[in-house]
């Protein structure tokens, strides 16, 4: 199979629980390498759960998780870091390194990965902090900035590889209007001069109508619609509909799903 | 039921298989030498003093009470090999050993607990880095290389603890009491046989705090458990392994 063909990330009939409280109940997913895609749903529903099983840190108690074709969870230790050296990950909360500065915080994966001397690394550094709208605030502390300064900084970091796939777990949260254009251009350009897959996790359907390609909406465990943004708007479907113009009444329950009646 | 009472076992094999892993991750690098210096250095200088300062007293305390058992039979002037054998022996790593595991043991595991808390530890993983090989190890080696030298520091202010009390306060003669020291304490068996213990201590402490740190739970109360753990074990594990040790080479 030629590689091109092979989707970047494709989830097939996923089950994944946390002890006995079933989260994903057979999720599917294709992602088209050099695609947005966007995943919504409501808090809980496992968004987060599923950009863990792509990176490997969780695996499916059945189905398969595969990334550019290969099965994340056959992958040995080795194997599983070699992807990840082509994965960035923006996590939720940001896991900033507190006891190093913005500037190393960026830095560190280059050093890891990377043969480069102190003035390339330096130039890359700022370069990105630069685009995230930060240029100057190297020599920071994770514990000087604010909670929107301080994804900002973990977005750079998440890229600053060149990653081919990167995931997004709500790269908007806590950013003001100006910062949310600012980044979502930044992924969207991103994307297209380099050509990677991203999976952007958010609540935010305005900004992703904007952004992504391909959009997947996730309800009690299960793909509840998926289509290209616009479709999805004028969805009929109840949960879908529910969701996309954040109505109260609807099938998706606002509670927590291991409460008891579930 | 029969999973209480496996579950000990378990996590002494999984412990095993920490240090194992950490062994496999060394690597001739300037990189993991450069950070275990850093590491040795920030450890060794977090207890320097508190070692130094008990050192003194244990010192004290050493030289008044073999003066008193001493005097007894009349051989107060042999003070200095009495403290100097069960310093140098004994009581010099092994409280070297119990205060490092307070003071830099768990440091380690509540850095290493938090950093595991607030997902920094899953980042690194993310970045294709081992946390292991990067966080557990350095700590765990700074401990192999300044746990000696503390009980070096400790056992040196320990005879100047006994040198002001049984000579300054005492009124011992000074040429007895060190020609005592040099001729009954001997540097091979005596001294480094105690640095080389300390070595093995220091490995435990460390390595035990690093461990504690990697498997706390990700929250506040499972940072201050791994904390806690860290000094009843580590503790523990250096008086059953010093006891070990000395029956072996003695
Ligand atoms: N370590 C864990 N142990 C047990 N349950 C967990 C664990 N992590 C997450 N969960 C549960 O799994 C479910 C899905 O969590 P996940 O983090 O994927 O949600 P999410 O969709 O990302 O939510 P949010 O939008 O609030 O970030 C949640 O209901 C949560 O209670
Ligand atoms: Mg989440």
């Amino acid at each position: 199979m030629p590689l091109n063909d092979t989707p970047a990330i494709r989830l097939e009939d996923v089950v994944f629980r946390h002890g006995d409280r079933l989260i994903l109940d057979g999720v599917s997913m294709t992602i088209p390498r050099g695609a947005i895609a966007a995943v919504m749903g409501p808090s809980g529903v496992g968004k987060t759960t599923i950009l863990r099983l792509v990176s490997g840190q969780l695996r499916p108690e059945s189905g398969r998780v595969l990334v550019n074709g290969e099965d994340v969870s056959a992958m040995n230790r080795k194997a599983l870091y070699r992807m990840r050296e082509n994965l960035g990950f923006l996590l939720q909360n940001g896991a900033l390194f507190t006891d190093l500065t913005v500037f190393e915080n960026v830095a560190t994966p280059l050093r890891e990965h990377r043969d480069l001397d102190e003035p390339a690394i330096a130039d890359i550094v700022e370069a990105r902090l630069d685009a995230v709208g930060l240029a100057g605030t190297g020599d920071l502390m994770p514990h000087e900035l604010s909670g929107g300064m301080a994804r900002r900084v973990a977005l750079a970091r998440a890229v600053v590889l060149d990653p081919a796939i990167v995931l997004f777990d709500e790269p908007m949260a806590g950013l003001d209007p100006i910062a949310v254009s600012t980044i979502n251009a930044l992924i969207r350009r991103t994307n297209d001069d380099l050509g990677l897959t991203s999976v952007v996790v958010t609540h935010d359907v305005v900004q992703m109508k904007k952004l992504a390609d391909y959009c997947y909406i996730l309800a009690e465990g299960r793909i509840a619609g998926e289509g290209p943004p616009a479709e999805l708007a004028a969805s009929d479907d109840p949960a879908v509909d529910q969701f996309m113009n954040g109505r109260m009444d609807g099938p998706i329950p606002f509670r927590y799903a291991g409460a008891a009646g579930s | 039921m029969s999973a209480r009472w496996l579950e000990p076992v378990a996590t002494a094999g999984r412990a095993g298989l920490f240090t194992l892993q950490m062994l496999a991750a060394i690597r001739p690098s300037m990189k993991q030498a450069g950070e275990t210096l850093r590491q040795a250095y920030l450890v060794g200088a977090r207890s320097l003093i508190i070692i130094m300062i008990c050192g003194f007293f244990v010192g004290m305390v050493l030289a008044l009470q073999a003066i008193n058992a001493l005097a007894q039979f009349g051989a107060a002037d042999q003070v200095s090999l009495l403290v100097g054998k069960s310093l140098f022996r004994e009581l010099g790593p092994v409280l070297t050993a119990l205060l490092f595991a307070g003071r830099a043991g768990t440091a380690i595991a509540a850095e290493i607990g938090l950093m595991k808390a607030t997902g920094q530890i899953d980042a690194m993983e993310l970045m294709a880095i081992d946390p292991v090989e990067r966080v557990a190890l350095p700590r765990f080696l700074a401990g192999l290389i300044s746990v000696p030298l503390l009980t070096a520091m400790f056992s040196a202010m320990a005879i100047l603890g006994a040198v002001v009390f049984a000579i300054g306060v005492m009124g011992l003669d000074a040429g007895v009491f060190w020609s005592k020291l040099q001729t009954g304490v001997r540097f091979g068996e005596d001294f480094m046989g105690g640095i080389w213990k300390s070595v093995a201590f220091g490995g435990l402490v460390s390595g035990t705090a690093a461990w504690y740190g990697f498997s706390a739970r990700p929250t506040g109360a499972g940072v201050a458990t791994a904390t806690t753990n860290t000094v009843v074990i580590s503790s523990v594990l250096v008086l059953v392994i010093d006891f070990i040790m000395t029956s072996f080479f003695t």
